[in-house]
């Protein structure tokens, strides 16, 4: 997906006037005419800046840059489905780890993905136990992460 | 000077550390011989397992593996025209072209070669300008180590690819990422919306782990994807011809490791670009520039040398002075300051050991890259088949994990989705990602100068300029940020008065 340079240019303009704003409510060191929101307030001037001129040359070619352009993978639903699903994914982990466990949600996680890719249901599922037992293993035995049991905190190995 | 390059050997010969390094060379080698696999994004899964070494042994396997995939990247740009990571992309059609004329073995034996006698080089260089630079860098105050920062970024911005307001927009991302979090002068929380989590600030492993290996899952997906079709043809003897070879180039390997060098220690010019600028000049300087692109090995020798170069070059301003010379040292120099190795030329004087202990090790990995990359091309026709689908959830997974084991929470997971997006909109819109990187690790060390500076100086903006050093280090950068437009603008007046 590509975006006219202008979208960002203003995006940016925005973003800095919220960031200058914000960081002018800072309260101010005691003593020090420089309190922390000075650092703040530079970066989002220069962005300010950045924007201002990508909106100029964005505005400039929009003869020949649409201000959105979809890639060709776009059009193509199947291909949207799998790349909205890495996201998902992973927010479906953040959501239920801590109450399913890392193993039942990374092998839900990698079984639904590799079948996705379009795996066979065997290999699919052969590939998410041994890689799901191989990096528990690692992390949690040797590296002592506390990656969470969740359900199967009865049986934890 | 002599028990501490001792003690520094001791600290690398030691079974575990060799056994990581081994480990770790293995791991960069099938990372660098995958198509979009990048030497980047093997530094980026790896940081998660060395969060918990010691440092010498976490240093060791980043040198090992990075110089491991630069040379793996040669592999399927050498028998697929696809370089494995962009460090190779210089040359991958003039070593397919001679794959075709059915040299393989000569252009991968030369590349081998090539790459160990770059990586010496630039480990050479390394370990003689480092200490001697340090010891300069000792007497820097705020005020330098401010315009130092400067320097690096703004060069970073320049170098980047594309245009370079969206290179100054990306390092600017980042330093403001680095804002988030309990503020380092005044201990006020900012932009953390209340938030507990967000008062420690974002941490810089689930950022770099989401902006370097997140976004590539990402883009994976979104691509189009054809089978690779190995070759059949069976890989022979590599190094049988390569005497003469070397022998005849034995001024462009030299010259190929100095640029590789060169261009590495420039902030953010990278192995990438180091091979790009020697495979140019090697065309240039050649007696046979006609041959180029006809398969013609001359242009591989430079090249293959520059860009193991350049890796160890990049780490000269990142040892020195903290300031990372390509998106690797940045990842880098993070983890120094999580093993309390704090990169600056008070490390030289407090930590030595451990100093020559990388050097040690840049030594080590590029001579062990002669076996092992052997070893790699060999079984180069088995990895290549090797169903990329597959690897793409795994690595997924290996993220998530990686993001999470740094404090043991989701929201690391969290951060490392959100700026995986973000990179991935960036990247497809020609906002190159490793400026912001750079802002990320950077932007606590430029505002704690900057407002140490400002505190003494009582505000005057002169202050900036009262060390000899610093006035010159501020010239250059304010140079590099107002020279260019002022010409562009004189030239445009001279054209318009001339058309006038």
């Amino acid at each position: 997906m590509r975006l006219n340079d202008a979208v960002f240019g203003i995006a940016l303009l925005l973003f800095s006037l919220a960031v200058i704003a914000y960081a002018r409510t800072f309260p101010a060191t005691y003593g020090q005419r420089y309190g922390p929101d000075l650092f703040p307030v530079l970066i989002g001037g220069a962005l300010a800046i950045c924007g201002l001129l990508l909106t100029w040359r964005g505005w400039a070619a929009r003869r020949s840059m649409p201000w959105i352009a979809l890639g060709g993978w776009a059009q193509d639903r199947g291909k949207v489905l799998t790349f909205a699903l890495i996201p998902a994914g992973l927010i479906f982990y953040i959501l239920v780890s801590d109450f399913l466990g890392f193993v039942p949600t990374a092998l839900l996680l990698l079984f639904v993905l590799l079948r996705r890719f379009a795996v066979a249901p065997v290999a699919s599922l052969a590939i998410a136990v041994v890689t799901t037992l191989i990096i528990h293993t690692i992390f949690a035995r040797f590296l002592l992460v506390p990656l969470p049991w969740g359900l199967l905190q009865p049986v934890a190995w | 000077m002599m028990d501490i390059f001792l003690t520094a050997l001791g600290l690398i010969f030691t079974p575990y550390v060799l056994l990581v390094m081994l480990g770790a060379a293995l791991f960069g080698l099938f990372v660098g011989s995958i198509p979009g696999l990048t030497a980047t994004m093997a530094t980026a899964l790896l940081v998660p397992i060395t969060f918990f070494m010691d440092p010498v042994p976490a240093i060791a396997a980043i040198v090992t593996t990075v110089a491991m995939a630069i040379f793996a990247g040669d592999i399927p740009g050498c028998l697929l025209r696809i370089p494995g990571t962009p460090a190779s992309a210089a040359y991958a059609d003039e070593a397919h072209a001679m794959t075709l004329k059915g040299q393989a073995e000569k252009a991968l034996g030369t590349s081998l070669v090539c790459a160990v006698i770059g990586g010496l080089i630039g480990s050479l260089v390394l370990a003689t300008t480092a200490p001697l630079l340090a010891e300069f860098a000792i007497q820097f105050s705020s005020f330098e180590y401010f315009w130092l920062a400067c320097l690096g970024l703004s060069c970073a911005v320049m170098i980047s690819t594309g245009s370079m307001v969206k290179g100054a927009v990306s390092l600017l991302i980042g330093l403001f990422i680095s804002t988030i979090g309990i503020d380092i002068t005044a201990g006020y929380p900012r932009f953390t919306f209340g938030s507990v989590e967000m008062m420690g600030g974002i941490s810089f492993i689930p950022a770099m782990i989401g902006m370097f290996a997140v976004s590539e899952v990402l883009r994976y997906v979104a691509s189009s994807h054809e089978k690779l079709q190995v070759p059949q043809q069976s890989i022979g003897n590599i190094f049988r011809g390569l005497g003469p070879v070397l022998g005849r180039y034995k001024l462009n390997l030299l010259r190929g490791g100095v640029i590789g060098t060169a261009i590495g220690i420039l902030p953010g010019a990278g192995a990438d670009i180091a091979a790009w600028v020697a495979y140019a000049v090697s065309k240039k300087c050649s007696r046979e520039p006609e041959k180029f692109g006809s398969g013609h090995v001359e242009g591989l020798v430079d090249a293959g040398c520059a860009n193991n170069a350049g890796l160890s070059g990049a780490w000269v301003p990142a040892i020195v002075f903290g300031i990372p010379g390509d998106s690797i040292t940045a990842i880098v120099i993070g983890v120094l300051y999580m093993k309390g190795m704090n990169p600056g030329p008070t490390v030289f004087l407090n930590q030595p050991e451990l100093i020559y202990a990388v050097f040690v090790a840049f030594f080590l990995a590029n001579i062990a890259l002669l076996p092992l990359g052997f070893l790699a091309i060999k079984l180069a026709r088995q990895v290549l088949r090797m169903p990329q689908p597959v690897l793409m959830p795994i690595i997924l997974l290996f993220c998530l994990v990686g993001a999470f084991a740094i404090n043991n929470t989701v929201f690391g997971i969290s951060i490392m989705l959100v700026l995986g997006l973000l990179a991935y909109v960036m990247e497809e819109n020609g906002f190159p990602i490793a400026p912001t990187i750079l802002g990320i690790v950077l932007g606590a060390m430029l505002e704690d100068n900057f407002m140490s500076s400002m505190i003494k100086s009582d505000g005057d903006l002169m202050g900036f300029f009262s060390r000899p050093i610093a006035l010159v280090l501020g010239i250059v950068t304010l140079s590099i940020w107002f020279l260019p437009p002022v010409i562009r603008a004189l030239r445009a007046m001279k054209v318009s008065r001339s058309s006038w």
